[in-house]
């Protein structure tokens, strides 16, 4: 089993989450420059948090235009799971291989904290450890997060149950204070159709060890690895 | 040929325009109220096209390709020689 983290220019997330993968969690994972594309084939592609190309149109926006991306498309078809996490959800969302959009904040400053989120399916690879409904505590640190999509867009996610994580009170309601950015739905984690892409806004590299106040993440790329382990990779 | 096509991409009516409410309170401070502020982007691009409606087509072609995000913006086109 082997996992590839991929570098933008402007990427500041990506040795957090090669971190979490090869230390806390014990996978093989690769670091790649994004111009390298994927030079083999992974069980599972990470697009990590950052600033690629400055945010410079939209969040996301140029990043997802680079060949790597076409690689990434192409693992995604083969069935292989893609994590996008805050920029890398972004990148996702501007690929389209989620629909929608992560805009800037309804109050446009950038957020760096804890959060609740309601695991809101958990019959996907990213989310079969947790339990339905299951609330946990994931830093956000975004300016630009609030998901919006056409009104028949989220009511087809809510059909197919494609809404990975809402943001939400401690209880697990989902309040207009409990929800930072102003996202449609408070939906914060999407899945494709296929349910092998996930592109969620929060940290959740940042919430895999006691030390640093929340273990609430590590169960994202744990379901991943399970995931893979079931599904027959060596 | 050389074209100039002058893009502007704003949000579609309705979206929230977050940035558009701030600078709406600054203005309020300074002494301008206003309830109604949009804020658009301009890019001047210029480029080879065979003719004019080519011209147009390419600079769609960037509007749609990259440009703009058709979830929340609009766009505007408009080609000089």
């Amino acid at each position: 089993m082997r996992f590839a983290v991929i570098q933008f220019g402007g990427s500041n997330c990506d040795r957090d989450a090669h971190y979490v993968l090869s230390e806390i969690c014990g996978v093989d994972t690769d670091l790649l420059w994004y111009k390298e594309g994927l030079p083999r084939t992974y069980d599972a592609v990470i697009i990590p948090g950052g600033f690629s190309y400055g945010d410079y149109l939209r969040a996301g926006a140029i990043a997802a235009r680079t060949p790597a991306m076409k690689d990434i498309t192409a693992h995604a078809g083969r069935g292989g799971l893609v994590l996008g996490i805050c920029n890398g959800a972004q990148i996702l969302a501007e690929s389209g291989l989620v629909p929608g959009v992560f805009s800037i904040n309804a109050y446009p400053a950038f957020i760096c904290r804890e959060v609740y989120l309601r695991v809101d399916q958990t019959a996907s690879p990213f989310t079969s450890l947790y339990r339905p409904g299951e609330v946990i505590r994931i830093p956000i640190a975004h300016k630009e997060g609030r998901y919006v999509a056409p009104d028949a867009v989220i009511r087809e996610l809510e059909e197919e149950g494609r809404i990975a994580f809402r943001f939400c009170s401690m209880e697990g309601d989902l309040t207009p204070e409990s929800n930072p950015n102003g996202a449609m739905g408070s939906i914060t984690g999407i899945l494709n159709r296929e349910k092998n892409i996930l592109a969620m806004m929060p940290h959740p590299e940042r919430a895999s060890e006691v030390i640093l106040g929340s273990e609430d993440g590590k169960k994202v790329f744990l379901s991943m690895i399970g995931h893979i382990e079931s599904s027959g990779s060596t | 040929m050389i074209f100039l096509a002058k893009i502007t991409i704003g949000l579609k009516e309705g979206m929230l325009n977050p940035e558009a409410m701030a600078i709406s309170h600054a203005l309020g401070n300074l002494g301008f109220p206003t309830d109604d502020i949009r804020t658009e982007r301009v890019f001047l691009i210029r480029f080879d096209a065979a003719d004019h409606r080519d011209a147009e087509e390419k600079a769609r072609g960037m509007c749609e390709r990259l440009l703009a995000n058709p979830v929340i913006h609009h766009y505007e086109i408009e080609v000089h020689r």
